[in-house]
Formats: C-alpha cells, structure tokens, sequence
C-alpha cells in the first residue's frame, strides 16, 4: 500500500535531523496558523499563491532562496565545525550522517538558493527594464515558481522522513547505482532535482521569449541595459543545458528503477558517461548562474558611479561569447579521468580562453568607475568586493585549467575553495547587491544602510577567514569531503576556517537585522520618488513597488540607458504637466494551476521517491487534469479601467512632480 | 518616415507560420514535402540493404541523406526559410543545433578517448 | 526623398544589416507564444540528442547479448516511417483547415493524423514486447538499455502527442476556432513535425546504421 514507507524512515535514532525538523515544522505550524487566525489566508491566496504577475513571483523566489540559505547555511556551519574537531577523532557527526550533509549542502545551495535567487531577481526587474507589462507566459512563470518549490520541499522532507543522498551534490555513480546506493536516499536527491529542473526550464523558456519578443517600442537590443542581456545569455543557457542534466538523471534513475545499464559496471555500462553528461549541464549551469550576478554588477556599477557602462558592446560581445564557450569546457572538471593528452589539452585551452571575455569584463567595470563620482551604497560595496574577489577565484580557475596543475589539485581543498570563491564572490555578493539594489523597486522603501554595510563587511572579511584556509589545506594535500582526518599540519587551517564561518554567520545575522530594522523603519526609508539611487533604466521611470500594469504607458525608448535618457531632455517633467489620455489596460487574470500543479507534483515526487505506484497515477491525473481546466477557462485576462490606470498614475507623477519641483527650488 | 521603418520591422513570422498563401499553394507545399520525405526514407531504406554500393560509403550516404530529410521537413513542414521575417527562429535553431552538435560530437570524441585509453579491465588482460 | 531612400535601401538590404531600425514594441500574441514552444523543441532536442550520445556510447556493448543486426526488422521500421511521415502530411492539411476556419477538414485531417499515430505505437510496442518476450529486454545489455531508451523516449513523446491531439479536438469541439486554440493548435502542429524529423534521426541512426553487420 505504502510501497517502501514505513515507521523505519523516521531516524528516532538520530537527534539532529529530528529535532532540526522538529524546529522547522513547528515554526512552519506556527506561521500558518498564525496567517489564518489573523485571517490574511485570502490576502496570502489571492495576491500570492495564485499570482501571475511577475513582481510578485519574483519576490517568492527570493524568498525561497533566502529559507533555503539558511537551511544551506547550517549545513556548512555543522561541515566547518565537523572539520575543526574531528583531528583523530570521529567528531561529532558520524560518517552517513556528514556524508548526507555535504550532499544537501551542495544540492541546495545550487539548485534552491543560487538558482531561485537570479531566477526570481530577473523575474522582478527584466520586464520592468525592457518597459513591458509581463513575461510571455504569466501563468506558467507562476508554474515554473511552484515546481522549483517542490523541489525544495522534497528535498527538506529527507531529513525527516527516510535520508538523503551520501554521494555528494552531483551523485556519481556507480555509488549512486541501486547496488551501492540501496536507500531512498538518492531517488529524493534525483526527483527533486527533476522536477525543480522543469520548473526551471520553464522559467528559462519565459524569460528567453520575453527578451527576444517583448521589448517596449525602440528598445531594439543594443539598447538593452546590460542585465537584459545577461538575462538572455543565461536563459539560452539553461534552455540548452538543462534537458541535458533531466536526460542524465533520467538514465539514472532508469537504471536504479528498471534495471538499465547506463552507468552500471555489469553488462556493458559506462560509469564514465555519467560525469560527461551531468558536467555537459554542470558548467553551462555555474555560467547560468554567475552570469546574471555580471549583470547585476553592470547595472549598479554604472549607477553609482553616474556613468554610463564602458565598453556597452564589448560587454555584450563578451556575454554572449561566454554563453557559447561556456559549452566547450566542461571536460576540465574530469580532467584525470584519463581521456588522454588531446582531449585535456583542448579542453584546458578552452576553459583559458573562456576566462577572456570575464576579463573584458572587468576592464569594463573598472573603466566606468574610472573619473566616475562613486557612492559607496551597499549594493556598491558588494560590487567591488565582488571584483576583488572574482579575481582571486578567477585566477585559481585558470591555474586548475592547467591539465598538470589539475591532476594535482583535482578534488582537493583547493578546488573547494576555488569554487566558493566564485560562486560566493560572484554569484552570493551579486545577488545580494541585487537585493540591495532593487528592493526599494519591490517594496517601496530603501534597506537601512548601515546594517547592509556592517553585513557587507561581515561576510566579505568571513568568506576570505573561512576559504583562503582552504586554499592552503588543499595545498598540503587535503582531499574534500573528509569526515575525519590524521594529519596535523591540516588543522590549524580547519579551525581557522570554522573560525571564519562564525563572522559568515555574523553576516547573515547583520542581513536579517536590516531586513528587520528596514520594516519598522519602513516609513522613513520610503522611495517616494520610485527612482532612489537615480538610476539609469527603466524599472526606475515607475512607481515603487510598480503598479500591476506596471507602465500607464509602455515607454518609447531613444537610446541606451533610457530612463537617464528622459531624465536628461527632461521628458519626465513634461509628462508631469500635460494629462495624457489613459487607456484600458488587459492584464493576465491570477490562476492557481502553478500551485495546484505544483501539490500534484509534490505528491508524485514523494510517491515516486517511495515506490507507492498507486500515488504516482494518482498525482500524474491531478497534474495532467489541471493543465486541461486550465486550457478551459474563457477568460484569461481581466481588464483595468482607463480611470483607474489614471488614478494610480497620477498618484505617482504627483510625487515626481513635488519631486521636481523641490529641486527646481533649490 | 517613422512610419516606413515601422511597416518593414514590424515582418516577422512565429515559426511554423507561412507567408500569406493561397490554400492551394501551402497544400502543394505540403505534398511536394511529403514527396521528397518520401523518396529521402527510401532511398535510405534501398541503400542500407543494398550490396550494388560501395559498402564504405553506406554509413555515410545514410547521414547525409538524414540530415537532407531533416532540411526538407523543415523547410516544407516547419516552413523555416532564410527570409528576414525569420531570423530570430533561425538563429534559435542555429543554436541549438550548435548544442546538440557539441553534446553528441563531444560526448563520442571524448567517451573513445576515454575508451582507448582507459579500456575496462578484461580488455587490459586480453591485450597482455 | 528621405522616404524613398529608405524603402530602397530596405530593398537592397533586407536583413537591415548596418541601419538602426526602432524596434516596433512587443511581438503579437500568436508569435510569442509560438516562439516560446519553439524555443522548448530546441530544449527537448537537445534532450534527445543526450539519448543519442549515450547511443552512440553503448550500442557496441551487447555484454554477450544480441546485436542490432540480429533484433531489427526493417519492414516493420519502414511501415512506422511510412505512417509518421503521412501523419505529419496530414497534419499540416489539419493545421491548414483550422486556419481557414472549416471544422470537417480539421476534424478529418486529426484523425487520420491520430490513428496513423497509433497504428506507429502499435508496431512499436509489438516490437517492444516481443524483444522483452525473448529475453532480450533493456537490462540484457547496454546496448539494448540505449535502444529502449532512445526509441521509447520517442515513442513517448508521440503517445503524449496522441493525447494532446485529442485535448485539442475536444477544445475545438467546445471552444471553436477561437485565437488562443488556434495559438495551441500552431504549437501541436510544431510539436507534432519536430517528433517527425526526431524519427528520421531515430530510424537513421538506430535501425539502419545499427543494422550494418
């Protein structure tokens, strides 16, 4: 009836993962009970969960991202404490227990922290920045979101309800095969990741057919703002990349449902094939991921430092050629697999080649901070901590593009420290520079600045006190992923490491303190302007937090950097002074089928991962009648009235106008 | 003269879609296409059988004659041309093909390396 | 003057290279939504092509198991080509019917489309079965894992086209030609060629290269 359910799956044995849940799942009771009995169940259902507009879903995703981090973040404080103790001893975590920790730390700091965080940002700004109303396709942006939910919740229902993967983040086999790997372990690793993959599939598709076919009127493509375009490359990425990595867990789980042969040992299987498929995904995927931080870094840099983005072409150039390289690399990441000196040697030129145009890149932001007037705001600070630290990790990536160099340092510490370098420096510090940057856009009031200041430099000093430790360690030979180890000269660096996780963590704590103290200080943060960093494109021209419609009008752009365009020939004040005539708006109508998609989802996922054959037919049905009810309904969008559109603008050319006339007066 | 740049933008084709034609011609275009499709399979069919070529040549002729099959179902069923009103489906197309190119020839170049070099053990034991 | 010096210069240069034209503003609906399905082919062929590398990897390794040359039946394979080919004909006659509005030809043209459709998963699935039948079934070897993977991924995308075809007739039934079926019915006809040429891959490099002794 339960398939391989039973009472066995609960680890009662094993007080961390227990009392953590235990924690969670309280709190979670907590929270939802507290939303219904203040009655704010129809406010969360109607102007949330249902949602298609692409603010709101962006907003969700950052969400995600940000409880997933947290959750992301323990498991790596319990990784450096682990590493700082266990000096000829077990430590406090025993062997399967801190095998599944690295393996959820790595699953979900990619998949649901780093990937959601630049999804949900791009969802927010891109249409805002290319002047148009919504995505291309509202309702299944809200789908994609939800699947990218599910997975996550799957993923934290492993900790309490049977385990979770012990093969590390991309599940090699043949450990990963059934005759290594018995336990659901793996099936909860692979199914999550298949199903958030859809949804992230779906978000790539939506944002490549935004860029591509809903510009505003002569917003032609070398008048993108710069994170559009990093938008379009990364989005084309995760198009290409990501059926590659559904094929390869496919063929996984082929193999460890129905008794296939991919990657098996027996009967002809190629455990060599599954590092080739699943790295053909995996490198496109950390450009997937750095390349909207790129953009990030574009936009702010040139806003604070009052300069137009040096070398706009060049940028563009330079993104798009990483989009295409980014596919001709992803051999150096199995290096010492032994496909001999040809192979490496190409491939090591290539992943060289690659590291160009990310040079290109940070001449350009160099040069137009260069004679620039430069406010360190927060999201300024994480940009030039970012391309100090960039450049660090981008040197030891070239070093380990080094096929002789690799087979030295291959799995080692040095190789962890090289990855957190640059997924920390640049995607973690470009995500957090994007939330600085746009969260006046989203909420309507700025983040207190000293908080993002002290957490700016929290975890900028942390990051170097936790990882260039480990830079050293992998010099001295320490493999990664060590339980436990014997050797002496290690240790000092693993406790200064752990040491420097602790100011990471006061970093986080700094982060959540400005989100806190921003709320209660809400009303005298407030942008009433909806353009408080004086900003150069477009999201900054409306209201913040923008309308649903988000433009009265959809503007009509004349050159790069449009807003500061109109700001300069003073078009805004114009529009200040004559009404124009307001017109009917069509918005896309608000449809659960995301959320209840994304429930059927979850019930096959978690019926799939259990062997409960029945479930699976039953959520396969509920997910397929849904798309049908959707396809059914007459009405998909709903119309704003011409007098209403005028009300909620005028309200906001009101402000612009004391605005302008304030600063005429002085 | 706004106007006249805006006419010659505003061409552009979802792809699948035709130009405006008559019933007539986009029928004709259909048979010519199942036509063609259908003498490509059988000739593909014919020379995979056959022993009146030159055996070498059979692997060959068979992908050329795919990837000349493919064309055809994409120009007269798909309807993708090298028109302007295209160019955005094109270049779509162009990189995936680019993708699927990378992956299968990387995949194959790589894997008989590997292969060659790294041959499972019963093969090292008939070797010595 | 200034006009008739662009109109020519468009003319000449039709792909505008070298003249900033102002874009015209967001694309209508019938164009992005059939841009974004194209844009989800590409990504579901780039999935396949995933399946053929692996194929291409392991057809040699039959671990003592039966060759291609032994298992396939090129009669059976060319009566399945036959039918998808015919079926993407029609279709495109059902495609064209649904573009000018006239329910009978769209009717008719689906439904041969959808029994044409069957008859390819019947012929399959026999042969499917009868390979399991005779212990040659997917976990006999890595070759066969690879062939039972490629040609039923493909025969899996047909079966969910068969259902999506019979979605879309019932919409028409219900609904009539109004714009956004017709939008659906343009991604279906898109959805339903791309399988075609996936099989030209398939019976290419599966069945008659496979079939080489």
């Amino acid at each position: 009836m339960l398939g391989k359910l039973d009472w066995s799956a609960i680890p009662f044995d094993q007080p961390i993962p227990l009392v953590a849940g235990a924690v969670v799942l309280v709190a979670i009771l907590g929270v939802l009970g507290w939303v219904v009995v203040k009655g704010h169940l129809p406010y969360l259902w109607h102007e949330w969960i249902t949602s298609v507009d692409h603010k709101r879903i962006g907003v969700m995703y950052i969400l995600l991202a940000s409880v997933m981090l947290l959750r992301g973040g323990s498991d790596a404080i319990m990784m450096r404490i682990q590493q700082a103790v266990a000096y000829q001893s077990q430590g406090y975590l025993p062997p399967e227990h801190y095998n599944q920790i690295f393996s959820a730390h790595g699953t979900i700091m990619i998949f649901f922290v780093a990937m959601p965080f630049v999804i949900g940002l791009m969802n927010l700004v891109v249409p805002l920045q290319l002047g148009v109303r919504d995505v291309a396709f509202p309702t299944l942006n809200s789908v994609g979101f939800w699947l990218t939910a599910t997975g996550a919740l799957l993923v934290n229902v492993s900790l309490v309800v049977g385990e979770f993967a012990r093969t590390g983040w991309l599940a090699f086999p043949p450990l990963s095969e059934l005759s290594y790997s018995p336990g659901v372990g793996v099936d909860y690793y692979a199914w999550s990741l298949q199903i958030s993959g859809v949804g992230t599939l779906v978000a790539g598709i939506n944002l490549v057919t935004t860029v591509l076919k809903l510009r505003t009127k002569g917003m032609n493509y070398l008048r993108m703002p710069m994170f559009c375009w990093t938008t379009l490359a990364s989005n084309l990425l995760i198009v290409a990349a990501f059926p590659i990595l559904t094929a390869t867990l496919a063929m996984l789980l082929l193999d460890r449902y129905l008794g296939f042969h991919f990657f098996t040992n027996e009967a002809g299987g190629n455990v060599m094939m599954f590092m080739n498929l699943i790295w053909a995904w995996g490198h496109p995927e950390v450009y997937i991921l750095v390349l909207p931080a790129f953009g990030i870094f574009s936009e702010v840099v040139s806003t604070f430092s009052g300069k137009a983005l040096f070398g706009y072409r060049s940028m563009v150039l330079a993104t798009m050629a990483i989009c295409v390289i980014s596919f001709m690399v992803w051999l150096h990441h199995f290096f010492t697999m032994g496909a001999g000196p040809d192979v490496n040697a190409i491939f090591g030129i290539a992943s060289m080649i690659i590291a160009i145009p990310t040079g290109v890149k940070i001449y350009n932001w160099l040069f137009t901070m260069y004679g620039g007037r430069i406010r360190f705001a927060t999201p300024m600070l994480w940009s030039v901590g970012f391309m100090v630290t960039f450049i660090i990790g981008g040197l030891t990536g070239v070093l380990v593009a080094v096929p002789p160099a690799d087979f030295m340092l291959h799995n080692s510490m040095f190789l962890v420290a090289h990855f957190h370098n640059v997924i920390i420096g640049g995607v973690l510090f470009g995500a957090f520079a994007g939330f600085e940057y746009w969260f006046p856009k989203a909420f309507g009031f700025r983040l207190d600045e000293r908080w993002g200041k002290a957490a700016f430099w929290f975890t900028f000093t942390g990051f170097y006190v936790t990882f260039m430790p480990l830079y050293i360690a992998g010099m001295l030979g320490m493999t990664r992923r060590m339980q436990h180890y014997d050797v002496a000269a290690w240790r000092p660096w693993m406790i200064i490491a752990a040491f420097g996780m602790a100011v990471l963590t006061i970093g986080v704590i700094c982060q959540i303190m400005q989100l806190v103290v921003s709320i209660r200080n809400r009303e005298a943060l407030r942008d009433r302007t909806g353009d408080p960093w004086d900003g150069r494109t477009l999201e900054w021209a409306t209201s913040s937090p923008p309308p649903v419609f988000n433009f009265a009008f959809n503007p009509d752009v004349r050159g790069e950097d449009a807003y500061w365009d109109m700001k300069v020939h003073a078009r805004q004040q114009a529009f200040a002074h004559e009404e124009p005539e307001y017109q009917d708006i069509e918005m896309p109508r608000n449809s659960p089928t995301g959320f209840v998609c994304a429930f059927f989802a979850t019930i096959m996922g978690f019926a799939l991962i259990w062997h409960i054959w029945w479930m699976v037919i039953l959520g396969g049905l509920g997910a397929f009648a849904t798309f049908v009810v959707f396809a059914w309904r007459d009405h998909d969008e709903y119309v704003i009235p011409a007098a209403e559109v005028a009300r909620i603008d005028r309200v906001n050319l009101e402000e612009r106008r004391s605005l302008v006339s304030m600063a005429g007066a002085v | 003269m706004s106007d006249e740049t805006h006419l010659t933008a505003h061409h552009d084709l979802a792809p699948g879609e035709e130009e405006q034609l008559s019933v007539g011609a986009r029928i004709l275009g259909y048979v010519v296409g199942l036509a063609l499709a259908l003498l490509l399979t059988a000739t593909s069919f014919f020379i995979a059988g056959t022993d009146l070529v030159w055996q070498p040549s059979i692997p060959v002729a068979l992908i050329v004659l795919a990837i000349a099959q493919m064309g055809v179902h994409l120009v007269f069923f798909l309807h993708i041309t090298t028109g302007p009103d295209n160019t955005n489906n094109v270049l779509a197309l162009a990189f995936g093909l680019l993708i699927v190119f990378l992956v299968v020839g990387g995949t194959v170049w790589i894997m008989a390396h590997l292969n060659a070099n790294m041959p499972p053990m019963d093969q090292i034991m008939m070797r010595q | 003057m200034a006009m008739t010096a662009t109109a020519d210069h468009a003319r000449a240069d039709p792909h505008h290279i070298g003249v900033v034209i102002e874009h015209p503003g967001p694309a209508p609906k019938r164009i992005v939504t059939a841009y974004g399905f194209w844009i989800f082919l590409l990504s579901d062929i780039v999935m396949f092509s995933c399946f053929f590398a692996a194929y291409a990897v392991l057809s040699g390794q039959t671990a003592g198991g039966p060759k291609g040359a032994e298992i396939f039946e090129q009669r059976n394979v060319a009566i399945e080509t036959v039918c998808l080919l015919l079926s993407s004909f029609t279709c495109g006659m059902a495609s064209i019917a649904a573009d000018v509005r006239n329910r009978f030809w769209f009717y008719l043209g689906m439904t041969v489309t959808c029994v044409l459709g069957l008859i390819f998963l019947a012929i399959e699935f026999r042969e499917f079965a009868d390979l399991v039948a005779r212990g040659y079934g997917p976990s006999r070897s890595a070759f066969l894992t690879a062939f039972f993977s490629l040609v039923g991924c493909h025969g899996l995308h047909v079966s969910a086209g068969i259902l999506w075809l019979l979605t879309m007739m019932a919409q028409v039934l219900a609904k009539g030609f109004r714009a956004d079926i017709l939008r659906r019915m343009m991604c279906f006809a898109l959805f339903w060629h791309a399988l075609d040429i996936i099989w030209v891959a398939v019976f290419s490099v599966v069945y008659l290269l496979g079939s080489a002794p």
